[in-house]
Protein backbone atom coordinates (compact mmCIF):
# COMPACT_ATOMS: atom_id res chain seq x y z
CA UNK A 1 0.00 0.00 0.00
CA UNK A 2 1.03 3.21 -0.65
CA UNK A 3 2.12 6.01 2.21
CA UNK A 4 0.48 8.99 2.41
CA UNK A 5 2.63 11.45 2.10
CA UNK A 6 1.23 15.35 2.63
CA UNK A 7 3.49 18.31 1.18
CA UNK A 8 3.62 20.92 3.38
CA UNK A 9 2.62 24.67 2.37
CA UNK A 10 5.28 26.17 2.74
CA UNK A 11 4.31 29.75 0.62
CA UNK A 12 0.24 31.15 0.33
CA UNK A 13 0.21 34.11 -2.09
CA UNK A 14 -3.37 35.57 -1.28
CA UNK A 15 -5.34 37.77 -3.93
CA UNK A 16 -8.04 40.25 -2.21
CA UNK A 17 -10.58 41.16 -4.81
CA UNK A 18 -13.22 42.26 -3.02
CA UNK A 19 -13.70 45.27 -0.25
CA UNK A 20 -15.90 44.33 1.96
CA UNK A 21 -14.73 43.87 5.63
CA UNK A 22 -15.10 40.08 5.70
CA UNK A 23 -13.73 39.62 2.63
CA UNK A 24 -10.84 41.83 3.59
CA UNK A 25 -10.40 40.18 6.92
CA UNK A 26 -9.96 36.46 5.24
CA UNK A 27 -7.45 37.49 3.56
CA UNK A 28 -5.89 39.41 6.24
CA UNK A 29 -6.46 36.28 8.65
CA UNK A 30 -4.91 33.97 6.34
CA UNK A 31 -1.88 36.06 5.65
CA UNK A 32 -1.62 36.80 9.20
CA UNK A 33 -1.91 33.16 10.09
CA UNK A 34 0.40 32.20 7.62
CA UNK A 35 3.51 34.17 8.80
CA UNK A 36 2.57 33.20 12.51
CA UNK A 37 3.06 29.63 11.09
CA UNK A 38 6.84 30.35 9.50
CA UNK A 39 5.03 30.18 6.04
CA UNK A 40 5.76 32.83 2.89
CA UNK A 41 2.83 34.73 2.03
CA UNK A 42 2.15 37.27 -0.14
CA UNK A 43 -0.47 39.07 -0.43
CA UNK A 44 -2.36 40.65 -3.98
CA UNK A 45 -5.02 43.08 -3.80
CA UNK A 46 -7.12 44.06 -6.71
CA UNK A 47 -10.52 45.60 -7.76
CA UNK A 48 -12.15 46.37 -4.49
CA UNK A 49 -9.46 44.93 -2.61
CA UNK A 50 -7.88 47.69 -3.12
CA UNK A 51 -10.07 49.79 -0.78
CA UNK A 52 -8.27 47.81 1.86
CA UNK A 53 -4.62 49.37 1.02
CA UNK A 54 -5.88 52.61 0.15
CA UNK A 55 -5.09 54.95 3.32
CA UNK A 56 -8.07 56.90 2.78
CA UNK A 57 -10.64 53.98 2.46
CA UNK A 58 -8.39 51.20 4.47
CA UNK A 59 -10.09 51.84 8.11
CA UNK A 60 -13.65 52.46 7.00
CA UNK A 61 -14.81 49.48 5.38
CA UNK A 62 -18.21 48.50 5.41
CA UNK A 63 -19.79 44.98 5.60
CA UNK A 64 -23.24 45.28 3.15
CA UNK A 65 -26.41 45.20 4.85
CA UNK A 66 -28.14 44.95 1.79
CA UNK A 67 -28.08 41.63 -0.68
CA UNK A 68 -26.34 39.86 2.04
CA UNK A 69 -28.03 36.91 3.09
CA UNK A 70 -26.15 35.93 6.13
CA UNK A 71 -27.14 39.31 7.90
CA UNK A 72 -28.58 38.83 11.47
CA UNK A 73 -29.97 41.19 14.21
CA UNK A 74 -28.14 40.88 17.39
CA UNK A 75 -29.97 37.78 18.77
CA UNK A 76 -30.16 35.42 15.28
CA UNK A 77 -32.89 36.72 14.09
CA UNK A 78 -33.16 37.86 10.15
CA UNK A 79 -31.96 41.04 8.92
CA UNK A 80 -34.80 42.87 6.67
CA UNK A 81 -33.36 43.78 3.84
CA UNK A 82 -35.36 47.15 3.86
CA UNK A 83 -33.52 47.78 7.16
CA UNK A 84 -30.41 47.55 5.69
CA UNK A 85 -31.28 50.08 3.22
CA UNK A 86 -31.49 52.86 6.09
CA UNK A 87 -29.24 55.58 6.09
CA UNK A 88 -26.38 55.20 8.95
CA UNK A 89 -27.42 51.44 9.37
CA UNK A 90 -24.56 49.88 7.18
CA UNK A 91 -22.25 52.36 9.27
CA UNK A 92 -23.64 51.25 12.42
CA UNK A 93 -23.73 47.29 11.66
CA UNK A 94 -20.00 47.66 10.10
CA UNK A 95 -19.02 49.56 13.24
CA UNK A 96 -20.20 46.88 15.21
CA UNK A 97 -18.47 44.27 13.50
CA UNK A 98 -15.50 46.19 14.26
CA UNK A 99 -15.80 46.36 18.16
CA UNK A 100 -16.27 42.62 17.55
CA UNK A 101 -12.96 41.69 16.31
CA UNK A 102 -10.87 44.11 18.28
CA UNK A 103 -12.86 42.25 21.40
CA UNK A 104 -10.85 38.94 20.17
CA UNK A 105 -7.80 41.16 19.31
CA UNK A 106 -8.36 41.23 15.19
CA UNK A 107 -6.56 44.92 14.91
CA UNK A 108 -7.89 47.58 12.27
CA UNK A 109 -6.64 46.99 9.00
CA UNK A 110 -3.64 49.62 9.12
CA UNK A 111 -2.27 47.68 12.33
CA UNK A 112 -3.19 44.50 10.97
CA UNK A 113 -0.62 45.14 7.71
CA UNK A 114 1.87 46.41 10.08
CA UNK A 115 1.61 42.73 11.58
CA UNK A 116 1.50 40.64 8.54
CA UNK A 117 5.16 42.87 7.13
CA UNK A 118 6.58 42.62 10.77
CA UNK A 119 6.24 38.81 10.28
CA UNK A 120 7.75 39.04 6.64
CA UNK A 121 4.84 38.98 4.91
CA UNK A 122 4.47 40.97 0.89
CA UNK A 123 1.83 43.01 0.29
CA UNK A 124 1.66 44.68 -3.74
CA UNK A 125 -1.29 45.97 -5.69
CA UNK A 126 -2.58 45.17 -9.17
CA UNK A 127 -1.34 47.54 -11.48
CA UNK A 128 -5.05 47.10 -13.66
CA UNK A 129 -7.21 47.76 -10.63
CA UNK A 130 -4.97 50.97 -9.67
CA UNK A 131 -5.06 51.98 -13.04
CA UNK A 132 -8.94 52.00 -13.01
CA UNK A 133 -9.40 53.23 -10.23
CA UNK A 134 -7.06 56.15 -10.86
CA UNK A 135 -4.85 55.81 -7.67
CA UNK A 136 -0.78 56.11 -7.07
CA UNK A 137 1.42 54.65 -5.33
CA UNK A 138 1.14 57.36 -2.38
CA UNK A 139 -2.70 56.57 -1.99
CA UNK A 140 -1.66 53.27 -1.02
CA UNK A 141 -0.76 52.25 2.39
CA UNK A 142 3.59 52.47 2.81
CA UNK A 143 3.51 48.49 3.31
CA UNK A 144 2.64 48.22 -0.32
CA UNK A 145 6.09 47.35 -1.97
CA UNK A 146 5.10 47.51 -5.44
CA UNK A 147 2.68 48.13 -8.43
CA UNK A 148 2.55 44.67 -9.98
CA UNK A 149 0.55 43.05 -12.99
CA UNK A 150 -1.02 39.43 -12.70
CA UNK A 151 2.03 38.20 -14.63
CA UNK A 152 4.67 39.63 -11.65
CA UNK A 153 2.29 38.35 -9.21
CA UNK A 154 2.29 34.25 -10.67
CA UNK A 155 5.75 34.69 -11.51
CA UNK A 156 6.67 35.07 -7.59
CA UNK A 157 3.87 32.98 -6.73
CA UNK A 158 5.55 29.35 -7.75
CA UNK A 159 7.51 26.95 -6.30
CA UNK A 160 7.37 23.88 -4.45
CA UNK A 161 4.64 23.64 -1.98
CA UNK A 162 2.83 26.84 -2.84
CA UNK A 163 -0.94 27.41 -3.18
CA UNK A 164 -2.61 30.37 -4.79
CA UNK A 165 -5.93 31.38 -2.78
CA UNK A 166 -8.80 33.59 -4.00
CA UNK A 167 -10.75 34.94 -0.94
CA UNK B 1 0.86 12.10 24.70
CA UNK B 2 4.36 11.11 25.49
CA UNK B 3 6.98 11.17 27.96
CA UNK B 4 10.32 12.78 27.52
CA UNK B 5 13.49 13.83 29.45
CA UNK B 6 14.65 17.39 29.40
CA UNK B 7 17.08 18.93 31.44
CA UNK B 8 17.00 16.20 33.48
CA UNK B 9 12.84 15.52 34.01
CA UNK B 10 10.87 13.06 32.88
CA UNK B 11 8.23 15.38 31.35
CA UNK B 12 4.54 14.58 29.70
CA UNK B 13 4.52 16.49 26.42
CA UNK B 14 2.05 16.23 23.94
CA UNK B 15 2.53 14.88 19.85
CA UNK B 16 4.09 18.04 19.03
CA UNK B 17 6.13 18.85 21.89
CA UNK B 18 4.08 21.08 24.37
CA UNK B 19 4.24 20.28 28.22
CA UNK B 20 1.10 18.89 29.74
CA UNK B 21 1.33 20.24 33.06
CA UNK B 22 3.36 23.83 32.65
CA UNK B 23 3.89 24.42 36.10
CA UNK B 24 6.94 21.52 35.67
CA UNK B 25 8.50 24.36 33.49
CA UNK B 26 11.70 26.27 34.62
CA UNK B 27 14.55 27.81 32.95
CA UNK B 28 16.59 24.69 32.41
CA UNK B 29 14.03 22.98 30.60
CA UNK B 30 13.52 26.48 28.73
CA UNK B 31 17.07 26.22 27.41
CA UNK B 32 16.62 22.66 26.50
CA UNK B 33 13.75 23.47 24.61
CA UNK B 34 15.03 25.97 22.66
CA UNK B 35 18.15 24.58 21.98
CA UNK B 36 15.99 21.31 20.12
CA UNK B 37 14.17 24.87 17.51
CA UNK B 38 18.22 25.96 17.45
CA UNK B 39 17.14 29.19 19.63
CA UNK B 40 19.73 30.56 21.98
CA UNK B 41 18.09 31.99 24.87
CA UNK B 42 18.89 35.47 25.81
CA UNK B 43 17.68 37.74 28.61
CA UNK B 44 15.07 39.40 25.92
CA UNK B 45 14.03 35.66 25.39
CA UNK B 46 13.26 35.30 29.33
CA UNK B 47 11.31 38.07 29.80
CA UNK B 48 9.06 37.15 26.60
CA UNK B 49 8.65 33.86 28.24
CA UNK B 50 7.58 35.49 31.27
CA UNK B 51 5.08 37.75 29.32
CA UNK B 52 3.42 34.65 27.40
CA UNK B 53 3.23 32.61 30.41
CA UNK B 54 1.43 35.05 32.97
CA UNK B 55 -0.80 35.77 29.91
CA UNK B 56 -1.39 31.90 28.82
CA UNK B 57 -4.48 31.08 27.20
CA UNK B 58 -7.36 32.22 24.67
CA UNK B 59 -6.41 35.20 24.88
CA UNK B 60 -2.55 35.47 23.99
CA UNK B 61 -2.18 37.05 20.59
CA UNK B 62 0.87 37.92 18.93
CA UNK B 63 -0.35 41.48 19.07
CA UNK B 64 -0.63 41.21 22.65
CA UNK B 65 2.87 40.38 22.72
CA UNK B 66 3.85 43.17 20.59
CA UNK B 67 1.74 45.62 23.12
CA UNK B 68 3.63 43.99 26.07
CA UNK B 69 5.99 46.74 26.22
CA UNK B 70 8.87 44.28 26.27
CA UNK B 71 9.18 43.56 22.01
CA UNK B 72 7.42 44.70 19.16
CA UNK B 73 6.17 42.20 16.86
CA UNK B 74 9.22 42.28 14.37
CA UNK B 75 11.40 42.06 17.39
CA UNK B 76 9.23 38.77 18.22
CA UNK B 77 9.73 37.22 14.95
CA UNK B 78 12.98 37.89 15.16
CA UNK B 79 13.44 36.20 18.90
CA UNK B 80 11.12 33.21 17.51
CA UNK B 81 11.78 32.61 13.59
CA UNK B 82 9.68 30.26 11.75
CA UNK B 83 6.38 31.17 14.23
CA UNK B 84 7.00 33.41 16.91
CA UNK B 85 3.68 32.80 18.94
CA UNK B 86 3.68 28.93 18.63
CA UNK B 87 7.51 28.57 19.60
CA UNK B 88 7.65 31.00 22.16
CA UNK B 89 4.98 28.92 23.43
CA UNK B 90 6.21 25.75 23.87
CA UNK B 91 9.47 27.31 25.24
CA UNK B 92 7.69 28.46 27.91
CA UNK B 93 5.78 25.79 28.62
CA UNK B 94 2.71 26.31 28.34
CA UNK B 95 -0.08 24.94 25.80
CA UNK B 96 -0.23 25.35 22.12
CA UNK B 97 -2.03 28.97 21.14
CA UNK B 98 -5.25 28.57 20.21
CA UNK B 99 -5.73 32.31 18.66
CA UNK B 100 -5.78 32.92 15.19
CA UNK B 101 -4.37 36.06 15.46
Amino acid sequence: MAEKKDTQVKKVAIICAKGTIEDVYAALVMANGAVMEGMEAKLFFTFFGLDAITKKRMNKLHTATVGNPAMRMPGGLPFPSLLGMLPGVEAGVSSMMKKQMDALDVPPVDEFLDMITAGGGEIYACKLAVDMFKLEKKDLSDHVIDIITVGDFYSMAGGEGSQIIFT
Amino acid sequence: MAQKTIAGVNLEVTDEGFLVDSSQWNEDIAKELAKEESIELTEKHFEVLKFIRENAGDSLTIRKVGKSGIVDIKGFYELFPGGPLKLSSKIAGISKPTSCV
